[in-house]
């Protein structure tokens, strides 16, 4: 265990992620991961995130060692697509009984993996720790040394077991387990000056295939995509690439930091969703390869690809202008990946709702970010009642946001379009994009909403559940008018910090104890955006409000 | 008549069982305003969680004590307190139910001890109603985590009633097994309702997923049966008990408050129903309504129509113990041969089934049974999708889960209309096979044989 907790140390001290950069040594220790809340917690484990990591590449056996729950509650559930094998997609697991909690599973384990090896005989095995074999003692390593010793073949130990942490945590160490283990023990058959690797993209519903093609044309060779679609061999040997491309997560930026100080592969972050950041993708990456000795007519042909490309995809988006004025959308994300779709919808015509944004340049792009990073946050944390407030007060027309609020904005009968993984359409790309307008066209014009919105015969107007629910929060909301007291008590416990739980009325009052004026003060006094760090942005506007509300007490 | 193996397998390919705490959680989901809670780390529910929203295709209540490793290690009373705080304060639930895991069990937290000292030091939960039920991952199956669960809450919520003249003979107790869908409840709901009895579901899930549009905003379950109802359960006249899972519930209920049951191990196909039908009879001095006896006919009828297309079929089934005894027994009653029957746990209808052999296993096996054996009609949740696809075989979904298809949580197949519906589904799978895979050719009869449904045919 000292072992996993040294690397888990290691990756909580991430150079590379800029919101770790700006966090004081304490919090940097504490690491990037969400306090997890009993009772009130969703998402998944780091099992979990490491499987999810690396579950795409497809001609891997991924071995699970724990009881059935780990692998047989969540085995073939992602969307990720394969052009080869289907390995990837066989539930491998050692179901571990009673038994072996007492006596140990280490002999279960490899004798699995020689089952394995001995029917289906993958290129690699991956075996995921998880909790309870973490627990009685297992050592998976040992176990993977003997077994890549005895059966001579990459068997990879994946030290991620669920307690550890959440998600996020998971799929940094999943990256780590290739640091460690898989890249740069292969050499590739042949290099170019066109090898690119693309990191933390999942492939999720063929996504990357809408791209594809366009680096094909450029003569542009993904050498490994970690992991959408990849395998074993070409991760093994992508430490011969020539750049690399880090798909807008931060989920694997320890990969390519890592190869970038030991290969010398130089890395950017970008994104394929939305027009323009694919065009600035296309034109860093020709940039990078240049830059690494391919020949600078790369560029001409980049720029001329996107010139034709980013045509064709406004000229198809621009029919949509005249359908989707005045239409609204009220956009929540679950991650970072899809805020770059707002100035295609804009550009669409659409009118975004919920974020004050017009126009997107860089700055502005960054604060989409924050902003969306913090309501897709607070989403978790609403209750139904008040997830279906915020649809009705924002009237929007359609709401785009990941699955968890699926339900909601359905059984409230309004339209929403699913951008989150386990999404069926691809988006990614200028045809992506295009997709997407059309889905939310499809989506919004469907005579489905008039037929669903019909009061049933029995319902008199204004008495239906929605109506009543509404008329029941307004009949609160009335109350604490009434009361200022009440009302003050209200206003001072909304929750500005979701990750430690921390209100606004404890924020207002350190401020003012401590004459505060920047955020790291309000963390180091409150805890407050020492999480994920999101709502940074929301103790800046506090910390200006109270600013000017002092001036102007001290003007008087 | 059937022998029941293990698989002697190190490895588990493609499981088919999935983990006993997320069945117990589904019991849980059919009692009103519950929240089920599993003691674990998040990963453990979050794990259910999705495979229950992919199923119902609804949003799943469904709560963690997020245990850390050091929270593991050294016992998990804060995660538990806080976890049942939290619930109470920002759901505000009439119930809540603990299934522990593998993490918690391995280190054995006392949860019934934490939740004896949580009451003790939380006076806004001393009288909250929360049920524990112990269900390691590492041991059992989802069946069993129900039937646990079930039996559980018997035994600890419902009343014994101060006198047997309490009792009222209209109110029947139903405790249905979690191989029931929330289709399968309503119909029954309507047939003992028309033979003027009121029946109680524990649990009842038809009332919380079956898809309906809810009345009220709640993050707890809606619908299903409720804390007061369950305490009044010990009032019935009789209790039906369905699928041999059922029977440790029954039997708690019996000896905890004297109402008898009725054991009905199946309820699908025309002897099970006709036995239902005579039994509802009996116990309500009611004859069986009209419409019974037209279905009744109407289940005939399909019979001698689909025979033409399931006699002679040569079946795999995987599923747990009650959903392999229901399907493939009805199969068999028309004819097909239960040639592979691989399931999750042991249970006592295994060595009943009309095989030879009953296997302990996953769907790894489930497959090269059915390609060794030469099967040409595979039964089991979708995860067998990708075995049937490889076979070439007719592929008919049933169980938990069934992600990619619509309409899992109202699948039929209780009922003289059941099994009927339950006919023509199969039938009509099987001769578009016949019409897509297997038209004959001039060369179908060369070689002597003639053309075959299962997979070598291809």
């Amino acid at each position: 265990m000292s072992s996993l907790s040294a690397t888990i140390q290691d990756v909580f001290n991430e150079p590379g992620c800029g919101k770790n950069a700006n966090k004081s040594e304490a919090e940097r220790k504490k690491g990037c991961t969400k306090q997890l809340q009993p009772g009130g917690a969703a998402g998944g484990c780091a099992f979990d995130g490491a499987k999810i990591a690396l579950q795409p590449l497809t001609d891997v056996a991924h071995l699970v060692h724990g009881p059935i729950a780990c692998e047989g509650n969540s085995w073939d559930n992602r969307g990720a697509k394969s052009s080869g094998s289907n390995l990837w997609r066989t539930g491998f697991t050692t179901d571990i009984n009673e038994t072996d909690v007492v006596f140990g599973g280490e002999k279960r384990l490899f004798k699995s993996i020689r089952e394995i090896i001995e029917k289906y005989d993958p290129p690699a095995i991956f075996v995921y720790q998880t909790c309870v074999p973490a627990m009685i003692g297992d050592d998976i390593d040992a176990v993977c040394k003997a077994a890549r010793e005895k059966f001579n073949k990459p068997v990879i130990p994946i030290n991620s077991p669920g307690f550890v942490g959440p998600k996020n945590l998971g799929n940094k160490l999943a990256g780590e387990a290739l640091l460690q283990h898989v890249i740069g023990t292969e050499e590739p058959e042949y290099t170019t000056p066109y090898d690119l690797n693309i990191i933390g993209e999942y492939n999720l519903s063929g996504e990357l295939w809408q791209v594809k093609p366009l680096l094909d044309e450029l003569g542009i060779r993904i050498m490994a995509c970690i992991s959408g679609d990849g395998k074993y061999k070409e991760v093994a040997s992508s430490h011969r690439a020539k750049a690399a491309m880090m798909v807008c997560s931060k989920a694997m930026i320890n990969v390519a930091r890592k190869m970038e100080e030991r290969y010398g592969i130089p890395f950017f972050e970008g994104s394929f969703y939305g027009i323009e950041d694919s065009s600035d993708s296309l034109r860093e990456i020709a940039r990078m390869l240049i830059e690494r000795g391919a020949p600078a007519e790369l560029m001409d042909r980049t720029e001329a690809l996107i010139a034709r490309e980013e045509a064709k995809a406004w000229a198809a988006i621009a029919k949509y202008k005249p359908r989707f004025e005045g239409k609204k959308v009220l956009l929540i994300t679950g991650g970072v990946k899809s805020w770059s779709v707002v100035a295609a919808l804009q550009e669409a015509g659409l009118e975004l709702v919920g974020t004050s944004v017009k126009k997107s340049t860089k700055e502005d792009k960054e604060r989409i970010k924050e902003l969306m990073g913090q309501d897709a946050h607070m989403i978790e944390d609403m209750t139904p009642r008040e997830m279906y407030k915020m649809l009705k007060d924002a009237r929007a027309d359609i709401m785009l946001s990941g699955g968890r609020s699926q339900f909601i904005a359905l059984k409230a009968s309004m339209p929403w379009l699913d951008i989150n993984q386990e999404r069926h359409h691809a988006y990614m790309g200028y045809v992506g994009m295009v997709k997407l307008v059309e889905e939310i066209d499809k989506a919004l014009y469907n005579p489905v909403w008039a037929q669903v919105r019909k009061p049933a015969p029995w319902e008199k107007a204004g008495e239906n559940w929605q109506s009543r629910a509404m008329a029941q929060a307004e009949a609160e909301a009335a109350a604490l008018a009434a009361d200022p007291v009440k009302a003050e008590e209200a206003r001072r416990a909304k929750k500005i910090c979701n990750c430690k739980s921390v209100e606004l009325g404890v924020i207002e009052d350190a401020i003012l104890a401590n004459n505060l004026s920047t955020v790291e003060g309000v963390r180091e006094k409150t805890n407050a955006s020492g999480g994920c760090g999101a709502c940074a942005v929301r103790i800046e506007e506090i910390l200006a409000q109270m600013v000017s509300a002092s001036h102007a007490i001290a003007a008087e | 008549m059937a022998t029941v193996s293990v698989s002697k397998k190190a490895c588990s390919v493609n499981p088919l069982k999935m983990s006993q705490p997320i069945g117990g959680a589904l019991a849980f989901m059919g009692l009103r305003g519950a929240m089920p809670l599993l003691h674990g780390s998040q990963g453990c529910t979050s794990f259910g969680l999705v495979l229950f929203t992919r199923h119902f295709k609804e949003a799943i209540p469904m709560q963690t004590t997020a245990m850390s490793e050091v929270a593991t290690v050294l016992g998990g009373y804060d995660n538990v307190e806080q976890a049942v705080l939290n619930i109470y304060n920002r759901t505000k639930p009439e119930i809540i139910g603990i299934c522990s895991t593998g993490v918690t069990e391995t280190k054995g937290d006392d949860v019934d001890g934490y939740i004896k000292l949580i009451r003790e030091k939380n006076a806004a939960v001393a009288h909250l109603p929360i049920v524990y039920v112990s269900t390691p991952d590492f041991k059992d199956a989802f069946q069993d985590g129900w039937e646990k669960t079930v039996t559980r809450i018997v035994e600890t919520m419902v009343e014994a009633p101060k006198s047997a003249s309490r009792r009222d003979p209209t109110k029947i107790n139903v405790l249905p097994g979690c191989h029931l869908t929330p289709g399968d409840l309503d119909e029954l709901r309507t047939i003992i309702e028309d033979f003027g009895l009121e029946p109680t579901f524990l649990p009842d899930l038809a009332g919380s997923l079956d898809g309906h549009i809810p009345d009220d905003f709640t993050p707890t379950t809606i619908g299903g049966v409720g804390v007061e109802e369950i305490s009044m359960m010990g009032q019935a006249g009789w209790t039906i008990a369905i699928g041999a899972q059922m029977r440790r519930a029954a039997e708690a209920m019996q000896k905890k408050t004297g109402v008898p049951f009725r054991m009905f191990e199946r309820l699908c196909g025309l002897e099970a129903n006709d036995a239902l039908m005579a039994f509802l009879t009996d116990i309500s001095g009611r004859p069986a309504p009209m419409k019974y006896r037209r279905q009744r006919g109407q289940l005939v009828d399909a019979m001698l129509d689909g025979h033409f297309h399931i006699g002679g079929r040569k079946l795999a089934v995987g599923a747990e113990p009650d959903l392999l005894n229901e399907i493939g027994g009805l199969l068999t009653e028309m004819g097909a041969q239960l040639l592979v029957a691989v399931t999750t746990t042991q249970s006592p209808v295994l060595e009943r089934l009309p095989t030879e052999e009953v296997l302990i296993g996953d769907l790894e096996d489930l497959e090269n049974l059915a390609k060794a054996k030469d099967c040409d009609l595979m039964v089991t949740h979708s995860h067998g999708r990708q075995a049937a696809s490889r076979l070439k075989i007719p592929f008919f979904r049933m169980g938990i889960p069934m992600f990619d298809r619509l309409g899992g949580g109202h699948q039929l197949m209780v009922g003289y209309r059941g099994g009927r519906d339950l006919i023509f589904d199969i039938s009509n799978l099987l001769m578009a096979d016949h019409e897509d895979n297997h038209e004959p050719t001039p060369d179908s009869w060369r070689d002597g044989v003639g053309p075959s449904h299962a997979a070598t045919s291809h």
